[in-house]
């Protein structure tokens, strides 16, 4: 399986904060990475530099470089706006716009220049298909998203997200805000999604990374401490300080 | 712990006692402008006195019609409107959204001042500067004019249309703008696509604030638009509601006086309506 991804030597600062610590890691195509580790490790942060968010914080310094299928992301001749249009991403709060169920996954598609009627009635109705929520919206189209749950809210996150087809996409503890039922369901609809997409998770649970991803890497104190298979992480780390966070001995 | 009780409903009584000086004020004036203001529109006629054409309240047939201030105040309060609007509303996304830290604070301070220069400071540029250039401008007899009048009101209305509308702006979460961002919209996609569309409640109540203000401006106005009783051109000299009963009270007597009060009971009806409109507005922005 080949690397989409690939981090070499990454290194962030925020003004003074040394958030990254010489980050190397190569993600795999279509399979789920998760990172995991306390809060504060840098795993969002690492996370947000994959699509390059991070720019929009202000005195945030990089160094070392992530190639995305190859192209250096912080060239200046890349797109930033085509770079997270390729590499989207979910938030941990879902946040739908306030606008139509419809509105909101034809947003992308309309900033990327589709204005046909019947192009993106298909676009909107394979999202949310893809998204598993279809069923649940199809006859509140027009309706204000803002008015779906919480579970809901996060799914159609995905589905905007996933409108503008894009080949990875980044999730920031997507369900950390939900409860467990709308969290399994988010799950269930993640495996699936590995067929066609990319993902790379961020997430606060370990028996979330165990259940349904391929890869994992630890972090700690800006550090990548470890990064492997999942099962053979969890049941065989090859660093205390992995063996330590995985048994509850800290985090 | 008896006397403490006694103590309290004594303060609550003093705060209620100021809360309903306010609404008393408002009654007062309502009552008094209703009672002085309708014998006029009595004698005169409703339709007469709303849709007349000639206001001579001095010559020897005199004649009684407020058209042309009502038509005046409306559309310089629509000109003032269409040129301040644009530009208010184009500073608070710049400023809410774009503008660095230190421009920020720069520019939010001068609109701050612009906020409180008297209105008679506006009529006195207006009538030095502004006049004269729209004088040579058009190469017109006398610059005092309709259009004088709209470009004072629009400055003067920008402070409550920047203020207003960068309030509703600001208070959109981020994290639209980032789910937008996220997408590959560039930043001043999201402003416009996401940004403005979710604090449109208070934009509008911006607006409506500025039609508000520019509707009830009297001194400036009345320094710049050459107060003669015309109906409405744009380079023509023309007087306003609020400028036709501030010219004339001072000299006033009988049915011309409270022909006077008439229009200003036709301004406050004005005012009324707008204030329902922006609460309306300011509801629902709260309201998310």
């Amino acid at each position: 399986m080949s690397n989409i991804i690939t981090a070499k030597d990454l290194c962030l600062w925020y003004g003074q904060f040394k958030a990254l610590k010489s980050i190397s890691m190569d993600i795999p195509e279509k399979s789920i990475t998760a990172f995991i580790g306390p809060s504060g490790c840098g795993k969002s942060t690492f996370l947000k530099t994959l699509n390059r968010m991070n720019d929009l914080v202000p005195d945030v310094k990089i160094t070392g470089d992530v190639r995305f299928r190859e192209q250096n992301i912080f060239d200046s001749n890349v797109d930033v706006n085509e770079l997270r249009r390729d590499v989207g991403m979910v938030f941990q709060k879902p946040n739908p716009f306030p606008m139509s169920v419809y509105d909101n996954i034809a947003y992308g598609p309309r900033t990327h220049g589709v204005s046909s009627k019947s192009q993106l009635d298909d676009i909107v109705e394979q999202a949310l298909k893809d998204a598993a929520i279809w069923d649940e919206v199809k006859d509140r189209l027009k309706k204000n998203a803002l008015g779906l749950s919480g579970g809901q809210q996060q799914r159609l996150c995905i589905a905007r997200a996933l409108a503008v087809q894009p080949q990875v996409l980044l999730m920031d503890e997507p369900t950390s805000a939900l409860d467990p039922i709308s969290t399994s369901r988010i799950e269930e609809l993640v495996s699936d999604l590995k067929k066609k997409y990319t993902i790379v998770m961020v997430t606060h649970n370990m028996q979330q990374a165990v259940r349904i991803s391929d890869y994992t890497a630890f972090f700690l104190l800006g550090e990548l401490v470890e990064f492997g298979k999942t099962d053979e992480l969890f049941a065989q780390p090859t660093d205390k300080r992995t063996e330590d966070y995985i048994t509850g001995r800290f985090g | 712990m008896k006397k403490n009780k006694q103590l309290e409903n004594i303060v609550h009584g003093i705060f209620l006692i100021c809360g309903l000086i306010t609404v008393g004020c408002v009654l007062l004036i309502t009552i008094y402008l209703v009672i002085s203001g309708i014998p006029a529109i009595l004698e005169i006629g409703l339709v007469p006195f709303l849709f007349g054409e000639t206001w001579a309240s001095t010559a020897a047939q005199p004649a009684y019609g407020i058209l042309p201030f009502i038509l005046t105040s409306i559309y310089g309060t629509a000109g003032a409107i269409v040129l301040g609007v644009p530009v208010g509303f184009m500073t608070a996304v710049y400023l809410s959204k774009i503008a660095s830290a230190k421009v920020k604070s720069v520019m939010e301070a001068a609109i701050s001042l612009l906020a409180g220069i008297p209105s008679v400071v506006y009529g006195l540029v207006g009538m030095l500067v502004l006049v004269p250039a729209i004088r040579k401008a058009f190469n017109i007899p006398d610059g005092a004019s309709l259009f004088a009048a709209i470009i004072v009101l629009a400055i003067m209305i920008l402070p409550s249309i920047i203020k207003v509308s960068m309030t509703a702006l600001d208070a959109v979460p981020k994290e639209y703008e980032d789910g937008s961002l996220a997408l590959g919209a560039t930043p001043i996609e999201t402003y416009f696509r996401v940004s403005v569309p979710a604090a449109k409640s208070g934009i509008s109540a911006a607006v409506v604030l500025g039609v508000g203000r520019a509707i009830g401006e009297a001194m400036a106005v009345m320094m710049v638009s050459g107060n003669a009783p015309n109906m409405p051109g744009l380079f023509e000299s023309v007087r306003f509601l609020t400028t036709a009963v501030a010219s004339e009270m001072s000299y006033s007597s009988g049915l011309q006086q409270q022909a006077l009060f008439s229009i200003a009971l036709v301004l406050f009806l004005f005012i009324m309506l707008i204030n329902a409109t922006l609460n309306f507005f300011m509801k629902r922005s709260k309201e998310g």
